[in-house]
């Protein structure tokens, strides 16, 4: 359906000056930021072609990506000095370094008919020197965004040496009507909550969506039959199809393994609830667990070889890895309060999870083994983390109290800073992140 | 809404098939049926004075059974009124039912899907163990997803954490 065309070639230019010495622009995430690095974006320069606004548009987006993660702070364009009015002048330094830029991303855009190319580059103003290579990137107009998204990407990368996450998209379940009355439907956007698509309608119930390692597909749960049953849906075609299940069970609560092939989830019989797991083709089906817990949302480690997931076994909701392919599992969470909805960070290092104690919710990380347990967040109700493809973004969903309470989409730090909300046109929850596009 | 229209037309499918069921025709012979009072002559069928309609068996018999935070155990009043399901739905056989569990907000959304479950087959059990033959029983949880009260205090959630039997099929005339 929605299938955008999108060519990004990222071709290096010649460096713009004297060889950039390495640089003192850096900003260490895990060393906790207490002041933003103050950062100009002037409009990219029209050049050629019907350039129009995209500039204007282009460094926006790239300003919103920036400043979004707390890390950066936008020197207004009514601040500047100098103007970036030629892409190839040499860049006035001291002007920048006067209204205190540490860091300027200056470029160029053309515009022929439905394809548009961008170059830029970044300076590091305080060391008088590019940091890293000018790039150009060309695509469809269309897909402006997607070009403003990898440009701010190039940008967070290259001072805080981590990969981005702005060029990525983000499944949820998107919510309208009252509490007693809610309309479900399951949308895809851009992670900063442009672009929406609808994948279904809201006539059934549909709950937890969650991407392929790839962001290819979907798998979610819908009562399109009444009963509570696992879909895989196609991202690009939209088709879906149920998964193979045994009559009188429910299932729900699946999640791809990294290869894509395997799928495992919760499946109900009676009162018990287990965790199993498939081969999404063949649909081949294997028991993972077997006490008479209820146990449920399982989330695979990036290399796939253990799984983290919830149990009641000890009496309440905590936290256990296990092997990819069942057998003993581990308790890891041994805090006060109830453990669930695990979701193993893209990295490997950490698990985020929801934790509930003293009537009060909370969006959590821990190392794998359970030590060093932060807390992010505190509301009535947050649950369902999700990752960012670089591992230091969650986003999950917050239900505010009461009869007229309502659930929307919040994304957090992994230091616990810089909570706010994603833009969703509705209500929100159950956000899976999908990856890093190419 | 349109699902469980389905299901309906389906499953009164299965009714027609079973109406020569005697056990219908013996009407309400319950001592505790509160509409036996004498003025049979008054029921319209259907309506809830009809002690063989789904709206007697919601409204005097009691469709649904509560439960405690994080519970699935029955109470002694859930017991009770389990028992006067199983008493009505062996007087009408020609009925199955679907046995919906659900959760308070206060629970992660799919941990409530699993706590749901328990409670609908607590239900399920108990009916089963009264002798309501299994095959006319299915269950489904809704966790947290279909609450009846909004408010976020004990008063709403202890409404809310519930199984509910559900009557699919019957006769239609």
């Amino acid at each position: 359906m929605m299938v955008r065309v999108l060519f990004l070639i990222a071709m290096c230019l010649a460096p713009a000056w004297a060889a950039a010495q390495s640089g003192p622009l850096r900003i260490e995430i895990t060393e906790g930021v207490i002041e933003p690095l103050p950062v100009a974006i002037p409009d990219l320069v029209p050049e050629g072609g019907a350039a129009g606004d995209w500039g204007q548009r282009i460094a926006r987006v790239v300003a919103e990506d920036l400043t979004g993660t707390g890390l950066f702070r936008e020197i207004p364009s009514s601040a500047f000095i100098s103007q970036v009015s030629d892409f190839a002048a040499p860049v006035q330094y001291a002007d920048w370094k006067a209204i205190n830029a540490q860091a300027l991303v200056a470029g160029a855009v053309s515009v022929n008919g439905n394809q548009i190319s961008v170059k830029f580059r970044l300076y590091d103003v305080f060391s008088g020197a590019e940091l890293g290579d000018g790039l150009q990137l060309a695509g469809t107009t269309d897909a402006w965004r997607r070009i403003a998204h990898k440009m701010a990407d190039v940008v967070y990368s290259r001072i805080t040496g981590e990969t981005g996450y702005f060029d990525s998209r983000v499944v949820f379940v998107s919510e309208t009507g009252p509490k007693d009355d809610r309309r479900k439907r399951l949308a895809i956007m851009d992670y900063d909550g442009a672009n929406i698509q609808y994948l279904t309608g809201s006539e059934a119930i549909v709950l937890a969506p969650r991407f392929s390692s790839t962001g290819d597909r979907v798998l979610y749960t819908s009562y399109e039959t009444g009963f509570p049953r696992i879909y895989v849906l196609d991202v690009g075609s939209v088709q879906r199809r149920v998964l193979e299940s045994q009559p009188g069970t429910m299932s729900f609560a699946p999640r791809f393994a990294p290869n894509g092939q395997t799928v495992v989830y919760s499946l109900t019989q009676g009162a018990n609830t287990d965790i199993w797991s498939m081969d999404v083709n063949s649909g081949q089906s294997q028991r993972l667990t077997s006490t008479p817990a209820i146990e449920t949302a399982p989330s695979f480690s990036p290399d796939g070889t253990q799984i983290v997931f919830e149990s009641d076994r000890s009496g309440t909701q905590q936290l256990y890895v296990m092997p990819s392919g069942g057998g003993e599992a581990r308790r890891i969470s041994f805090g006060e309060g109830r453990y669930g909805t695990p979701v193993w960070s893209p990295r490997g290092d950490l698990i985020a999870f929801t934790k509930q104690s003293k009537g009060r919710f909370h969006i959590g990380v821990m190392r794998t083994d359970g030590s060093e347990e932060r807390l992010l967040t505190a509301s009535f109700l947050d649950e369902g983390p999700t990752w960012a493809p670089n591992g230091r973004v969650i986003m999950f969903s917050r239900e505010t109290q009461g009869a007229a309470g309502r659930s929307t989409l919040y994304s957090v730090d992994i230091t616990g800073r810089n909570l706010r909300p994603v833009r969703t046109p509705d209500g929100g929850s159950d956000p899976s992140w999908g990856p890093l596009q190419n | 809404m349109k699902l469980r229209t389905s299901m309906l037309m389906l499953c009164a499918a299965l009714g027609v098939a079973a109406c020569t069921n005697p056990a219908r025709l013996g009407g309400a012979g319950a001592g505790n049926d509160p509409f036996a009072n004498g003025a049979t002559g008054g029921v319209v069928p259907g309506s809830a004075s009809d002690p063989a309609s789904p709206a007697y068996f919601q409204q005097a018999v009691g469709d649904r059974v509560l439960f405690a935070v994080d519970q699935s155990t029955l109470t002694p009043e859930g017991r009770a009124t389990l028992d006067g399901q199983a008493v009505w739905l062996l007087q009408n056989a020609d009925f199955t039912a679907v046995i919906e569990g659900h959760a308070d907000e206060q629970g992660t959304r799919e941990y409530n899907l699993a706590l749901g479950a328990r409670r609908a087959d607590a239900a399920r059990a108990y009916l089963v163990s009264q002798g309501v033959q299994p095959g006319r029983l299915q269950v489904v949880s809704y966790g947290k997803e279909r609450p009846i009260e909004v408010c976020s205090e004990e008063a709403c959630y202890a409404k809310n954490r519930r199984a509910v039997t559900v009557l699919a099929g019957g006769l239609t005339g």
